[in-house]
């Protein structure tokens, strides 16, 4: 196996018997970068900056546009954030420097993390490794394309509705979604408030375990960030899931949802039961609102999020040529309209709609309080369950172009993961199998909060009786 | 579907061009004439899909904004070295003086 | 009597004198240089986020108190969200609808009668930055030092009812709140804004009539001459038959009258919503407690036990009590020296007057009461006159001296011993036959002049009290 093919664990392994230095598998990785990224496109720029190799996991990674770096050009892959070179690093990118890690450079995704496919990004789409005329997922596109193209051998990504999980999903690599306060939000520029965290995307579960120690862990500057002791993830790691109880919600199997997708996450369901877990039958009544809540309560947290992007203090300002209302709104409106791309300015302005006066109680009000009811129904089974298992996303990954006229059917891509957003619990998504055309098909496990460690249990005992996750890409 | 179908009989409160406007010129976005009725037919799918929320009884539910129930989060009150000038206006679109430039304000 | 009820309300926003801004560590300082005093969180930079000052809390618990509020026991940040160059996030993290406090008032004296001015709420805010305006280049600079310098915004009720009552309540509110510490109130600096909203109505109706809101009232004198000039215009539009448009106008103090602020947006739609990046705070009972122990005596109360513990005037009082630094100078001056009443005629007098003529508070004033007190007694031992004493403060003050010092230095000691004066008296009553024959004959008043004689003699430096004493004896040949 070449050495930009290995997964972190391994190359740690390597480093221990020092069969090779984390300069050597950086270069390797940035060599299959130069050898594969014109076709995949994962990158939007290279890091300029030589990282210290001196750390204890000096592991190769691929950092989300939304997550500011020092030194470097942090877009969210936005016109309106060109030029914006962060004076600060977030509080993620602060320990992963301090473990040690290489940071490869910065990854593309949906602009602002609006989307599900990573084709808002205003430097143009990613592609699927698996099928280049597929979408990788999105918002976090990039940083699960690099991993399953070994572009990187892991990375940080960032999910509000499911933008690590269901590229992961897309990709056929794991994707993890924290609870809400496990990792810090300092210097994650924010999309909706109350529902972003920052994840790994890895190649497996260890690697998963692994990057979740580094990145856990409270931030004083962070006042959601939960000052609560991380536990050392990878001893979750343990083949056994005797006993343990796997809801299914009745309201996800049902008519529509891709049958290739479905038949795996039922033969994933088997193998699961056979391995010695109980399988029950429950119910998420609400959860057929959670798309209609998520899109009022994450796009009127975002539209005030986003106003800070007026052209006054940094990144793009576009004067128009003649006086339209006055100099200064010419301003605003000309950055704003200029910078922001088509999908960007829906969501602001649904969002705006949302809070607006006289629609506060009827939408963003009425949409925190079924907010509640959804959390509720989780909590309810999580009484006589220790995880919750859905397929990740209702299809496979889609083709470019397909979606990208239909917001609505785009959102409803979201459908599986949005309900951990909303609740605030940790979900994870491995992959469990192919669909004929090829591309890989995940499925998610949803669990109590601060309960990663049972994710990380039964996800890495399925992972150690089943083979998906050795496969790669034909590139 | 994971997802109810959109229900006609809700009271199809749909967005109008005027509520567009209105709202746009709060966010301080500019849609030009041509693109207004694209955006108000989306944005009124939209809005006609969450309507059904309203179908739901949310009258003693109390509204969730933290997901997780975290509180009394304090700073002591210490001070903590600020940025140079030179740091703050690296940033800068535009500077003078020490400070952020901007087109006249009109009070 | 005026036909027209005048019905005032007063916003006023105090900067809280904390070490650090309300939801960043950078100093809290004024008066530095642009854009120094400045971080990523209050710039409002991608991806950065509020954490509370927990002293803001506390200063805020304590305002309310101090202004007889009630506490709330459950409190949250909203996002009021606008555009404005000097607003780095373009929303202002405030309180909505779980303020700090509500339901307070401050009782204020106005002429004779005392008043209560009831308090809606008070709660706690960030400042926005600053923005100047450079006509020439036609462009404007946006300074964001000030850029989350914690606020608190206090609101009365519609209780007010005349411009007088306005400018009391303002002198009232600032000195309770110089006492609390929290804030140097000083409008010239900015930590004290105050906004007006003024309405009138026929005398007798309850409804209130249309109100407009005055701004950029920079002393509480304008404030006064702003609500006058606006009741007036107000009175005038009614009687011509015509309405008040509801509306913000701003105060140009140069030329005495208001002018409408161009439009800004139609109607304020600040979308206000609860701020997701900051928790909920409960302030439970303890808490307040704790602060309600820790209040000093606030202003009226030290007044009323002024006059009752020192037998002072209310003048006096009134005096002493005006500044925070005055009435601690003048208990810490009692413990020296016990005489109340003295001290208070010497610091509403001639100490005043000091402070006065140097622009300087009592604080700032290189005077200890050991130092005062030490005069004070010079001047009732007699060893310098009461006069002389009022020169001896001024060049303590100029050269940092004891009074001792100075009388030394200067020679101002009084003589006022028998033997120094006997000869100046001598001599005297050699020069003055004349006035000697007029004393001895039946005109004792007379001896005024050679007494003024005396003291030129002795180059204004003898005890005039006992000139006169031994020039009577002299005379009547003892």
């Amino acid at each position: 196996m070449s050495l930009h093919q290995l997964t972190a664990h391994a190359l740690l392994d390597l480093l221990k018997s020092r069969q090779t230095s984390p300069k050597e598998a950086y270069s390797a990785v940035l060599e299959r970068i130069k050898a594969v990224d014109p076709k995949v496109k994962a990158y939007i720029h290279l890091s300029h900056q030589e990282p210290d190799f001196s750390g204890q996991m000096p592991i190769p990674i691929a950092i989300k546009d939304n997550l500011c770096t020092k030194a470097e050009e942090v877009t969210c892959a936005s016109r309106i954030l060109k030029g914006f070179v962060s004076p600060y690093d977030a509080g993620v990118i602060e320990k992963v420097k301090k473990s040690g890690g290489a940071i490869l450079g910065i990854v593309n995704m949906d602009e602002f993390a609006f989307g599900s496919s990573c084709e808002t990004s205003c430097y143009g789409p990613t592609f699927n490794p698996w099928n280049l005329q597929c979408v990788p997922g999105g918002s976090s596109g990039g940083s699960a394309a690099s991993v399953a193209a070994d572009e990187a051998m892991w990375a940080l990504g960032s999910d509000t509705g499911g933008s690590i999980r269901q590229p992961a999903s897309f990709c056929g690599i794991v994707g993890l979604k924290p609870t809400y306060g496990r990792v810090s939000r300092y210097g994650l520029i924010a999309f909706a408030s109350s529902l972003d965290q920052i994840g790994p995307l890895t190649k497996d579960v260890r690697d998963c375990a692994l990057l979740m120690n580094i990145i856990s862990g409270y931030d004083e500057r962070d006042s959601t960030s939960v000052n609560a002791p991380v536990p050392d993830y990878t001893k979750a790691l343990v083949n056994d899931v005797r006993g343990l109880k796997i809801g299914i919600p009745k309201e996800a199997f049902v008519e529509g949802l891709d049958p290739e997708v479905r038949r795996s996450v039922e033969e994933a369901l088997n193998l699961l039961k056979k391995l010695g877990a109980v399988i029950k039958e429950v119910s998420l009544p609400h959860t057929p609102y959670a798309v209609a809540t998520y899109y009022i309560v994450a796009t009127a947290e975002a539209s005030s999020n986003l106003a800070r992007f007026d052209g006054v203090r940094y990144g793009l300002r576009v004067q128009p040529a003649h006086v339209r209302k006055n100099a200064l709104v010419d301003m605003y409106e000309e950055t704003r309209s200029k910078g922001f791309g088509d999908e960007a300015k829906r969501r602001i302005m649904l969002g705006t709609y949302a809070l607006s006066s006289g629609y506060y109680d009827a939408y963003y009000l009425r949409g925190q309080k079924v907010r509640t009811l959804i959390k509720n129904d989780l909590d309810q089974v999580f009484k006589d369950c220790d995880v919750i298992m859905t397929p990740t996303s209702p299809t496979v990954a889609f083709k470019v172009g397909e979606k990208i006229s239909d917001p609505l059917s785009m959102y409803l891509s979201d459908i599986y993961t949005i309900p951990a957003n909303l609740a605030g619990i940790p979900a994870i998504s491995i992959p469990c199998g192919f669909a004929k055309s090829g591309l890989p098909i995940g499925l998610q496990l949803m669990g109590r909060a601060f309960d990663e460690e049972m994710l990380l249990r039964i996800s890495y005992t399925y992972e150690q009786n089943t083979e998906w996750h050795s496969k790669k890409p034909n590139l | 579907m994971f997802l109810p179908a959109i229900d006609d009989s809700i009271l199809a409160m749909s967005i109008s061009k005027e509520d567009v406007k209105y709202v746009a010129a709060l966010a301080r976005i500019d849609v030009p004439e041509d693109k207004l009725e694209g955006f108000t037919k989306t944005l009124g799918g939209i809005v006609q899909y969450v309507e059904q929320l309203q179908k739901l009884d949310v009258e003693n539910v109390k509204p969730t904004s933290h997901a997780v129930p975290v509180g009394n989060v304090f700073r002591k009150d210490v001070i903590k070295p600020s940025l140079t000038n030179q740091e703050a206006l690296a940033i800068a679109v535009e500077a003078k003086d020490g400070s952020f430039k901007v087109p006249l304000v009109i009070e | 009597m005026s036909q027209f009820e005048t019905v005032i309300g007063l916003e006023v926003h105090l900067q809280l004198s904390t070490k650090t801004k309300i939801f960043c560590s950078c100093a809290n300082q004024y008066g530095c240089a642009p854009n120094t005093n400045v971080c990523p969180v209050c710039l409002g930079l991608p991806g950065t986020l509020p954490v509370l000052n927990h002293q803001a809390l506390l200063y805020g618990i304590k305002v309310g108190l101090a202004l007889n509020a009630e506490i709330n026991s459950f409190i949250k940040f909203d996002r009021k969200n606008y555009y404005y160059p000097d607003l780095p996030k373009c929303y202002q993290i405030s309180q909505y609808d779980f303020p700090v406090a509500k339901h307070g008032f401050l009782k204020i004296k106005s002429g004779k009668e005392e008043k209560r001015i009831g308090i809606t709420r008070a709660h706690l805010e960030e400042d926005a930055g600053k923005l100047i305006h450079d006509n020439s280049a036609s462009c404007s600079l946006v300074d964001c030092n000030r850029c989350g310098t914690p606020l608190i915004e206090i609101v009365t009720e519609p209780d007010l009812r005349s411009p007088q009552e306005a400018y009391d309540y303002l002198n009232t509110l600032k000195l309770t709140l110089q006492y609390l510490g929290v804030s140097d109130c000083d409008m010239e600096k900015g930590s004290l804004r105050c906004d007006a909203n003024v309405s009138i109505r026929p005398t007798g109706q309850t409804t209130l009539g249309t109100k407009t809101e005055l701004k950029n009232m920079n002393s509480f004198r304008a404030v006064k001459t702003a609500l006058e000039y606006e009741v007036r215009r107000h009175e005038q539009v009614i009687l011509a038959g015509g309405k008040v448009m509801q509306e913000t106008l701003l105060w140009n103090d140069e030329k005495a009258t208001t002018i409408t602020m161009r439009s800004k947006e139609k109607a304020h739609d600040y979308r206000y919503f609860p701020d997701p990046d900051l928790v909920p705070f409960t302030i439970d009972s303890k808490v307040i407690d704790d602060v309600r122990a820790e209040l000093p005596e606030l202003p009226q109360a030290k007044f009323l036990r002024f006059l009752s513990e020192y037998a002072l005037s209310e003048y006096d009082a009134n005096i002493l009590v005006a500044d925070v630094g005055m009435a601690d100078f003048f208990e810490a001056s009692l413990k020296v020296y016990p005489q109340a009443k003295k001290i208070a005629n010497w610091l509403a007098g001639p100490v005043l007057m000091e402070l006065n003529n140097r622009k300087k508070s009592i604080g700032e004033l290189k005077l200890t009461p050991k130092d005062l007190t030490s005069l004070i007694a010079k001047v009732e031992d007699g060893l310098v006159s009461n006069l002389v004493g009022k020169e001896v403060l001024t060049a303590m003050l100029d050269e940092s001296k004891s009074a001792e010092d100075v009388i030394k230095e200067k020679g101002l000691a009084q003589v006022s011993d028998d033997s120094s004066l006997f000869v100046i008296i001598d001599e005297v009553i050699v020069q003055n036959p004349a006035v000697v024959e007029q004393i001895k004959s039946g005109k004792p008043n007379a001896i005024g002049f050679l007494v003024g004689q005396a003291m030129k003699k002795s180059g204004g430096r003898a005890n005039p009290k006992k000139l006169s004493e031994l020039i009577n004896r002299r005379i009547s040949g003892v």
